[in-house]
């Protein structure tokens, strides 16, 4: 039995505001975030449906989570919606990272600025890994090799994105057209 | 700086836009190499810690393309750039995105669902990966491999709690800062 998701934003207004509160908090990286705000607190998306529309979305060129607002929005309200999730993700925390910015270049002789970013950094990649680890959960068994493959390629050995993909996607994929229906 | 400068550099960005397959930083090699050596409009260490900055505060990481085009050429730097390298992608990733739903039942796009989900998970475990390499290196700089240790336990434990209860992430990176501080 798959859980089925629940109806998503009513307006454009509200998916703006989910975006931007989305954005606007999300420390360390907007994916775990997006993971609890879009599949655990609104639902708007089941484990299945993230995992594929984020699956796209890094297919795609352009960041990631920008690809991701993009695509829900469209779903919702088609290109009007893609604009309007994109703006959403990005007007507020440009105005934040840009302030930010002009605050740092006070402080950034602080010593403990600088150690607590680290620190912050360090915290950050285990959400991150956390969110990999959740999601897998929904995924079966027997395509997992892919990721492992995907994971000790690019983050392991550190070789460029782009041509791990140009290797695994169509490897991948040619797999998968052996076990789908015609 | 001027505009048509301005506009030089946006035009540049467009380009790698269509680029930036797994994300903005993917790029950032080629954006330092164009900004700070070919053209000289930002120093190195102006260049690092955007990036910096824009990992640590909320948001996607992508904006440290407007860090970058506020020192460039101020706020019209700043939105100009930050276009420049999202539209393009963008426009791709909509008009790809259409056909795929029109052919939801066709056998490549379901082979194409089936397939490219571990990868996207397999991405996502590398990119934390990555991140928690940068903070270890960062803090064993700084105070040597006890400190280097200490960043690669407190990513564990940020993990294992992450996956075991549902507090709200900020706790953790406060309290990864708060570590931070008190280690190094």
């Amino acid at each position: 039995m798959t859980p089925e998701s629940a109806p998503g934003p009513k307006s454009l207004l509200e998916l703006f505001l989910a975006f931007t509160s989305l954005a606007s908090q999300s420390f360390g990286g907007v994916l775990p975030w997006a993971h609890r705000m879009l599949v655990e607190r609104r639902k708007w998306l089941t484990r299945e449906e993230f995992v594929e529309l984020l699956a796209f979305a890094q297919l795609m060129p352009g960041p990631n989570i920008c690809n991701l607002a993009l695509l829900l929005g469209a779903r919702y309200f088609g290109w009007r919606g893609a604009v309007v999730g994109l703006l959403g993700m990005l007007v507020l925390p440009a105005i934040v990272v840009v302030s930010i910015g002009v605050l740092y270049s006070e402080f950034s002789s602080v010593p403990v600025v600088r150690h607590a970013v680290i620190g912050m950094g360090a915290a950050a990649a285990g959400l991150i890994m956390g969110t990999a680890i959740k999601l897998a959960r929904s995924q079966s068994k027997r395509w997992l090799g892919f990721g492992v493959l995907a994971f000790v390629a690019v983050g392991v050995l550190r070789l460029p994105v782009g041509w791990v993909m140009l290797v695994l996607v169509p490897a991948a994929v040619a797999l998968a057209w052996q076990f789908e229906k015609p | 700086m001027n505009l048509l400068s301005l506009l030089e550099v946006a035009l540049y960005f467009c380009f790698l836009s269509l680029l930036t397959v797994g994300g903005g930083l993917t790029v950032s090699s080629d954006m330092n190499r164009f900004l700070v050596t070919e053209k000289g409009y930002l120093t190195h260490a102006q260049f690092t810690e955007s990036i910096a900055l824009a990992q640590a505060a909320p948001g996607p990481n992508i904006l440290f393309v407007a860090l970058l085009g506020w020192q460039v050429g101020g706020l019209p730097g700043a939105i100009l750039l930050q276009i420049a390298i999202v539209l393009p992608s963008s426009l791709l990733a909509y008009y790809a995105n259409r056909w795929r739903t029109g052919n939801l039942q066709t056998r490549i796009v379901r082979a194409t669902r089936t397939g490219l989900s571990p990868l996207a998970i397999g991405f996502t475990l590398s990119g934390g990966w990555v991140v928690a390499w940068g903070a270890a290196v960062g803090a064993g700089a700084l105070a040597g491999l006890p400190a280097q240790v200490g960043m690669g336990i407190l990513t564990a434990v940020t993990l294992v709690i992450a996956l075991a209860t549902r507090i709200n992430p900020l706790w953790l990176i406060a309290f990864g800062g708060l570590a931070g501080v008190l280690i190094l």
